[in-house]
């Protein structure tokens, strides 16, 4: 079925036409950090960090499907500084305080930061008020670390088909909203998917936050991309 | 009461076939019955066409001229483009304002009245302008402003604010508005007259492969701006795999400065929907759309009109011209306050009942477009020529223009000039020719296609308009020396700002903070690292981001940092003692001498 070769970062790689440069990219054991991308999804291209340069421009590689002779450059000096830029701006936007947030070593927006080699964003923080939704008597919603990926909203859509979440106003205004009230008022039960879709700790499960206590997390012991997540199997 | 709102709402979405697609169409006529689209109304509507409320409040807060609280009967939106501030804005916003006792964004206390802003309306060579509800109020000043408050605390009535009415179909009765063309040069292509189908007999006696190779060997761009062959693109989507082929025009002139498409709109209606009609016949589609953005909504029932008449004559509708097969007809969708949606596939989202935010390519409209299918979106100048080239021929079109770009371009030149208006001119003329036509004053810059293009200095005005050398898709604005250009694309910064989906995230948060650091060198507290930082944060966010919108939106600065870089150098300084320059100790201390009743005695 292998019948697209191209070169990622000078190195061929083979895929199915009509595969995205991220998923050819993973079945030939390349990592590309990423987001918003998550299995079984349609591509949302939102976060821009699996960013790459395709024959001389900037693509998202979730969106991008790839064609033969494609050159794409996955881990070059420019792309490092454009994905650096982007995890800065995401830590910026919202309210992260790793050090006491119970997904740390979970957390995928921590992990790419440590891969990155970033200890403090270069970027001012915008120190947004944002609320936090516990309603609900399992699952909780902390808006200070919504990043606006868009995974809960696609995968209550498209594997839970229950649509619970979505977004709401434009611009620096944009929003993650829900199908009610708040959370405890839609049809959110704890054993949907979505619960274990959010990369960073803004869905998270009540009760179960340290079941395995930091230091044995999968991003405690290697960086992301390690083998020790992909995305398109997630935990 | 609850019983009495979901009649309402029930009737508007059967009006639209309880059609989970018409969602725009839905919210906007709610809007319009109800003056806003409540939570109850958002639940009436998901129950109706099967959706969810947080799905219809995805796509009311989406829109600025939706709304989910209740906003005043009678709405103020003074436009602050940036034509708009240079000719006195902040005078009327302020005299507006002080009349109606209520600052920008509020409303009365008798729920009578709102007063906000909005950007670029489309009448930028009559600026200041407002939109009063659906009506345009053209040439403000003060005191025209206060007037107009006035007259509104009597009647609530925005149709009696129109005193006067405007030159050529302005004056007709579906229009009737206070609007004016200024049509300053007509050309051969949109001005010379049109007799209604024309294009469409010598196009149903050719092939639909021959109509493309026509407009092929026209050698037409589009005309919105990024000049993509329009021959090509509807060859695209002639071959392109689909049960139907779409066939949508750009009515969404949102590009501040540009007001081109209003004028086309307004005197040649009948040659742009012609030239939908020649598209649908060579595509094989039977159905086209037009987007008319929401600020152009009192020249709908005009439009509706226009090709209730065309149905009439048996050029729209089935089997056009006698020709069996031939079937194609127009509907209009409006937008509701959104740049974005000119964007082609926000354009395309909005249609199908969604936020207007654009869609990831590949695939590409061509592919799958509207509701998955083929689709070709292009400029309502480039349906215009597309008529003209059936009816007079490739070659008469490409003998015009400059040698790589040819034919005419609609331009709409406004800013600090004596004669703003619209201008059809042959592609290949100098910039310093169109400050002279336009008689310039003392012209120091010009933004050549508005804020997404760049702006030029003096030493490129011997430079020509085409798409090899100054591109624009019409917007010309005018800046005379005494201009700040850093006040200018900071200014264009916050209309990004405003105007980005929120999709991505280097439009969404890198535009925030590019503003941030152009404000603190505009305001002088500016460092020499400043600029590079700028640079570098303007880089990522174009390179970046998903859209034309935010590949575009840092332009203002970079060209101003390009093309006047002492502007810049000139405004930051090295900080004395390495202290941070944006750090204001006054401010810092002041909630502290707030709770302890006294001064500092440092600061």
């Amino acid at each position: 079925m292998s019948n697209v070769t191209f070169t990622i970062d000078g190195r061929e790689v083979s895929g199915r036409a009509g595969q995205t440069i991220l998923k050819a990219a993973e079945a030939s054991g390349i990592y590309i950090p990423r987001l918003c991308a998550y299995k079984n999804l349609v591509p949302h291209g939102s976060c821009r960090v699996c960013s790459v340069r395709v024959n001389g421009r900037i693509q998202a590689a979730c969106v991008q499907t790839i064609s033969d002779g494609m050159v794409v450059e996955n881990d070059s000096a420019e792309i490092r500084e454009f994905r650096t830029a982007i995890l800065d701006m995401l830590f910026v936007e919202g309210n992260h305080y790793c050090m006491f947030c119970e997904k740390s070593g979970l957390c995928e927006l921590q992990a790419l930061a440590y891969r990155f080699g970033i200890t403090a964003p270069q970027y001012p923080f915008l120190n947004p008020d944002r609320p936090v939704d516990l309603s609900h008597p399992d699952v909780y919603l902390d808006h200070n670390r919504c990043i606006l990926c868009g995974r809960c909203v696609r995968v209550s859509q498209e594997l839970d088909h229950k649509n619970v979440f979505q977004f709401v106003d434009r611009g620096y205004r944009k929003r993650l909203q829900v199908n009610g009230e708040a959370l405890a008022a839609t049809r959110l039960a704890v054993t949907d998917e979505v619960t274990a879709s959010c990369p960073t700790g803004a869905l998270m499960r009540k009760r179960v936050g340290y079941a395995v206590p930091i230091g044995q997390r999968p991003f405690d012991a290697q960086p992301i991309g390690a083998g020790n997540l992909q995305t398109e199997d997630s935990p | 009461m609850h019983q009495a709102l979901v009649t309402v709402v029930e009737d508007i979405c059967g009006r639209y076939g309880f059609d989970r697609t018409r969602m725009t169409d839905i919210v906007i006529a709610v809007q319009q019955r109800l003056g806003c689209v409540s939570t109850e109304a958002m639940e009436i509507i998901a129950s109706k066409v099967n959706s969810h409320r947080v799905e219809v409040e995805s796509v009311v807060t989406f829109y600025a001229f939706l709304s989910v609280k209740p906003r005043g009967r009678v709405i103020i939106r003074l436009c602050k483009d940036i034509v708009d501030w240079m000719k006195g804005y902040d005078e009327v916003a302020d005299a507006m304002a002080k009349e109606l006792g209520v600052t920008m964004g509020e409303t009365t206390a008798d729920g009578g009245i709102t007063l906000t802003s909005t950007p670029c309306i489309g009448m930028s060579d009559q600026a200041p302008a407002a939109l009063v509800n659906d009506v345009v109020v053209p040439n403000l000043t003060p005191e025209r402003g206060r007037q107009v408050i006035r007259d509104l605390r009597r009647h609530l009535d925005p149709a009696q604010l129109i005193t006067m009415v405007g030159d050529g179909n302005n004056a007709h009765p579906l229009v009737h508005s206070m609007v004016r063309n200024n049509i300053r040069r007509r050309g051969p292509v949109h001005f010379d007259g049109f007799e209604s189908g024309c294009a469409l007999e010598r196009t149903i006696d050719q092939t639909p492969e021959n109509v493309i190779a026509t407009i092929r060997a026209s050698r037409l761009r589009g005309r919105g701006g990024a000049g993509f062959a329009t021959g090509q693109k509807w060859e695209f989507a002639r071959n392109a795999s689909g049960e139907r082929r779409y066939v949508l025009c750009n009515a969404d002139e949102g590009e501040p400065g540009t007001f081109k498409d209003r004028v086309l709109l307004t005197e040649c209606p009948d040659q742009v929907f012609e030239g939908m009609t020649v598209a649908g016949y060579a595509l094989g589609s039977d159905s086209g759309i037009v987007y008319l953005r929401g600020e152009y909504a009192y020249l709908r029932a005009f439009l509706e009109n226009v090709l209730e008449t065309r149905r009439r004559q048996g050029l729209l509708g089935k089997a056009i011209l006698g020709k069996p097969g031939f079937d194609f007809d127009i509907r209009i969708q409006m937008g509701a306050g959104a740049y974005v949606c000119g964007e082609e596939t926000a354009l395309i989202s909005s249609c199908e009942g969604l936020r207007g935010d654009p869609k990831n390519r590949p695939p590409f409209p061509a592919q799958k477009g509207y509701m998955g299918c083929p689709t070709i979106v292009n400029n309502v100048e480039t349906f215009s020529a597309a008529a003209r080239i059936m009816e007079r021929g490739a070659n008469w079109f490409a003998e015009m223009g400059s040698e790589r770009t040819t034919g005419t371009k609609v331009l709409s030149i406004c800013g600090d000039c004596r004669k703003p208006g619209v201008y059809e001119v042959p592609f290949g003329i100098t910039a310093r020719e169109l400050l002279d036509m336009a008689d310039a004053d003392n012209p120091g810059a010009m933004l050549i296609g508005g804020p997404c293009r760049q702006m030029i200095g003096p030493e490129r005005f011997g430079g020509q308009i085409c798409y090899d050398d100054l591109a624009t898709g019409g917007a010309i604005l005018i800046f005379n020396r005494a201009r700040n250009k850093l006040e200018i694309a900071e200014h264009y910064l916050d209309f990004f700002i405003e105007e980005s989906c929120g999709h991505c995230t280097p439009c969404r948060v890198g535009l925030v903070l590019l503003k941030e650091v152009v404000h603190k060198v505009v305001s002088g507290a500016g460092e020499p690292s400043d600029l590079d930082y700028m640079r570098r944060l303007a880089n990522v966010i174009s390179q970046t981001s998903r859209c034309g919108l935010g590949q575009a939106a840092p332009n203002p600065v970079l060209g101003a940092l390009q093309n006047f870089h002492t502007l810049y150098a000139d405004m930051v300084s090295d900080r004395k003692l390495g202290l941070l320059s944006t750090f204001d100790l006054s401010k810092a201390v002041a909630d502290a001498e707030l709770r302890v009743g006294r001064m500092s005695q440092y600061v």
